[in-house]
């Protein structure tokens, strides 16, 4: 894709993330209560998971199936090591996160090496075996009834459940990191070979591009935004079931990805702020609320085929002489 | 209060829509009403929970507005849908809190999100009885939560105390290994002892499993096996009944209350027959002897609940009932919505007959129920009958 030359404000690295930035600071000028704060921190911790998926789907082109699974060990991971043994909320966090590393890695080496699909049927398979074995270990896990979580403490200070302004500026702030790290990440030498492949696998190894080496890259990191993103919370609920674990998460986070805009960093954000949100304007609506929701993505589907993002500014860069 | 925040969380995403629902749920104002707020399971795979739920606690605040409502104010209920799923559970109570500001909260059809909200409304001091099963809901004590549906350590105890009176000392267990057969197979075997009763044979099944006859066989195979008791929900007991009888064994079969309804009887058709099992009263609500001290609430219950409906009662809706009117009781007593207030009323129930039996809170018992809760049935003749 030929670039043309990018104005400050176009670029994402610079005027994009000042831009969110700017967002985020003046939210909770207008979020009234601790609900809309709650909804605010819940679309956050989505957007960390889905942005890291955006990766892998977006700008490698493999579809995870399976991500919920590293949602959910690494809210498992934090709840088992800080609950029932007691380590500090940051270190079951970094633990977890490089336990699902180590898994990613694992599961994908062997499969990356193949082309096509295969990702996604292993993917499938890993998540529902990480679901098995969460819901059937109630000795560790508490199986289908979910377990409790404590708080979040960091460096001594504790953020407990209610304390919606202290989530909100964490979140926000992580936020702003997993975005910053996702877009160096595209825009590095890594960045430019995954949408080398992306584009065409043969034409990338002619170029010199390793392409198995690169998609388990990505997936290692893709994996660990969601592991982070899943102990954050965990955390923040204080209580977690195997509904987070399970195979309809995994499809709500690629659906977040795809309705958000594939290969759009910020697209992943509107994604998961539209099917975290919306649910809680259409409980007016009742019975009808799942026909709604339904209806809401088929018409964005169609009239904004790229995804949210990439289609709204497609719509303002045309109007633009 | 306004919807205004959240639009602009969603602007030109949502588009029209937003704009539209948020003026279709502006505020509808009334004077001063009483807030219940609600979160319960009415869609996704426990819809057979929050349904009667919603239906029962729906009919009794219409029937009560008609009244007059309570303490001279009307009633408002706020229901969400958590679909099953803990974590909207978890958004619904804080919705229900902060947003709506409602005084008590009712519901937690599954016992999953019941214990995400708990902490919730420890934390912001929110009366909340919760319609789950389980024991840990209640135990420990939480000073802000109570529950009115009996227990399955409950149902197992009940069901030990009628093979201890029929010189029963020798099971076999063949337990679902859903999230409802696990957790009751193990309070049984943790009160087994206590009524001199020995687990010799321990089997389980699949949620999905078809066919038990070869755990059965094990069974069967065991020395000593005096009765078999299944733990389990769904079609698990009715296939695990079915192979029983072609086995052709020859001791009690217990089955547990998960499978109190009429569609247990139709799945397992003549097999059925002799099968006991504990479950409440509401079941049984016609059959009961004139002068039992539940007959008058169950039977009411139900015929205002089938009239309304045209559908079997169940007794999850019962629990509704019962948490419905426990809130409304402390309500008058306390005479005032006043959090800690209501919450010290409703902890000083006694002597409050329910659907599920009579309700004796304390500061040390949120659940108030004891085993005179459960009738132990029997299946005679394609229906229930009272076996004790």
């Amino acid at each position: 894709m030929p670039l043309p030359p990018r104005r400050w404000l176009d670029d994402p690295r610079r005027g994009g993330l000042a831009a969110l930035a700017l967002i985020l600071a003046m939210l909770p000028l207008v979020l009234s209560n601790r609900f809309h704060f709650d909804v605010a921190i819940h679309v956050g911790l989505a957007a960390i998971a889905v942005i890291g998926l955006n990766l892998l789907i977006g700008y490698a082109g493999q579809i995870s199936l399976g991500h919920a699974g590293f949602f959910g060990l690494g809210a498992y991971g934090s709840a088992v090591l800080s609950g029932t043994h007691g380590w500090p909320p940051l270190l079951a966090l970094l633990a977890s996160a490089l336990a699902v590393a180590t898994l990613a890695f694992l599961v994908g080496r062997p499969i990356l090496r193949l082309r096509g699909h295969y990702l996604a049927m292993a993917t499938l398979g890993m998540g529902l075996l990480i679901f098995m074995v969460i819901t059937n270990e109630r000795a560790i896990t508490g199986g289908p009834d979910g377990m409790s979580v404590p708080g979040l403490s960091l460096f001594g200070y504790a953020l407990g459940s209610r304390d919606k302004g202290a989530w909100y500026a964490l979140v926000a702030v992580l936020l702003l990191v997993a975005v910053w790290l996702a877009l160096n990440l595209i825009d590095s030498p890594v960045g430019r070979a995954l949408r080398a492949l992306h584009a065409s696998e043969v034409a990338a190894t002619v170029g010199g591009v390793d392409v198995a080496q690169h998609k388990l890259i990505v997936f290692v990191v893709s994996a660990v935004y969601a592991s982070v993103a899943g102990s954050l919370s965990a955390h923040y609920g204080g209580f977690i079931t195997p509904d987070a674990v399970g195979f309809l998460h995994s499809i709500e986070l690629v659906t977040m990805v795809v309705l958000g805009g594939m290969a759009s960093t910020y697209g992943a954000i509107v994604g998961a702020a539209v099917l975290v949100a919306l649910p809680q304007f259409l409980t007016a609506f009742h019975d009808y609320e799942p026909v709604l929701l339904g209806a809401i993505l088929i018409a964005c589907m169609i009239f904004l085929r790229r995804g949210l993002l990439p289609g709204v500014l497609d719509l303002v860069r045309a109007r633009r002489p | 209060m306004s919807q205004k925040p959240l639009r602009v969380l969603g602007a030109g995403v949502v588009l029209g829509a937003a704009a539209a629902v948020a003026a279709g749920s502006a505020a509808y104002a009334q004077e001063d009403p009483i807030r219940i707020g609600s979160f319960l399971s009415i869609t996704g795979p426990a819809s057979f929970l929050g349904d009667p739920e919603q239906k029962t606690l729906e009919m009794y605040v219409d029937r009560i507005n008609a009244d007059g409502g309570v303490l001279g104010r009307q009633l408002e209920l706020v229901v969400y849908d958590d679909a099953g799923d803990a974590n909207e559970a978890r958004t619904f109570a804080t919705r229900l809190i902060d947003d709506d500001e409602v005084d008590i909260i009712i519901g937690g059809s599954t016992t999953g999100a019941t214990m995400a909200v708990v902490p919730l409304v420890e934390e912001a001091h929110i009366p909340f009885i919760s319609l789950a099963g389980a024991v840990v809901i209640i135990d420990p004590v939480n000073a802000w939560v109570f529950k009115t549906p009996h227990t399955d350590r409950m149902a197992c105890q009940k069901i030990f105390e009628d093979m201890q009176a029929r010189d029963i000392s020798s099971i076999g267990m063949i337990s679902g290994t859903g999230g409802f057969g696990t957790s009751m197979r193990e309070q049984c075997l943790e009160v087994a002892g206590d009524y001199g009763i020995t687990v010799v044979a321990d089997e389980t099944y699949g949620p999905r499993d078809s066919d038990m006859t070869p755990q059965l066989t094990n069974i069967r195979n065991t020395d000593g096996v005096e009765a078999v008791l299944n733990p389990g929900f769904g079609q698990g007991p009715a296939i695990v009944t079915r192979n029983f009888a072609q086995l052709g064994i020859d001791v009690p079969l217990y089955q547990s209350h998960g499978v109190a309804s009429a569609s247990f009887i139709e799945l397992a058709g003549d097999a059925a027959e002799g099968v006991r099992l504990p479950a409440a009263a509401l079941l049984v609500a016609e059959d009961l002897p004139a002068d039992d001290p539940q007959r008058d609430v169950v039977v009411t219950y139900k015929t205002e609940f089938e009239e309304q409906w045209d559908q079997p009662v169940s007794t999850f809706g019962g629990h509704a009932y019962d948490a419905l009117f426990i809130a409304v009781d402390a309500m008058e007593r306390a005479g005032t919505t006043q959090p800690e207030a209501l919450r010290d009323a409703i902890e000083q129930t006694t002597g409050f007959m329910g659907t599920a039996g009579e309700v004796n809170f304390s500061p040390e018992d949120h659940l108030g129920l004891d085993l005179s809760a459960f009738r132990m049935l029997e299946i005679r003749g394609g229906t229930w009958t009272i076996a004790d």
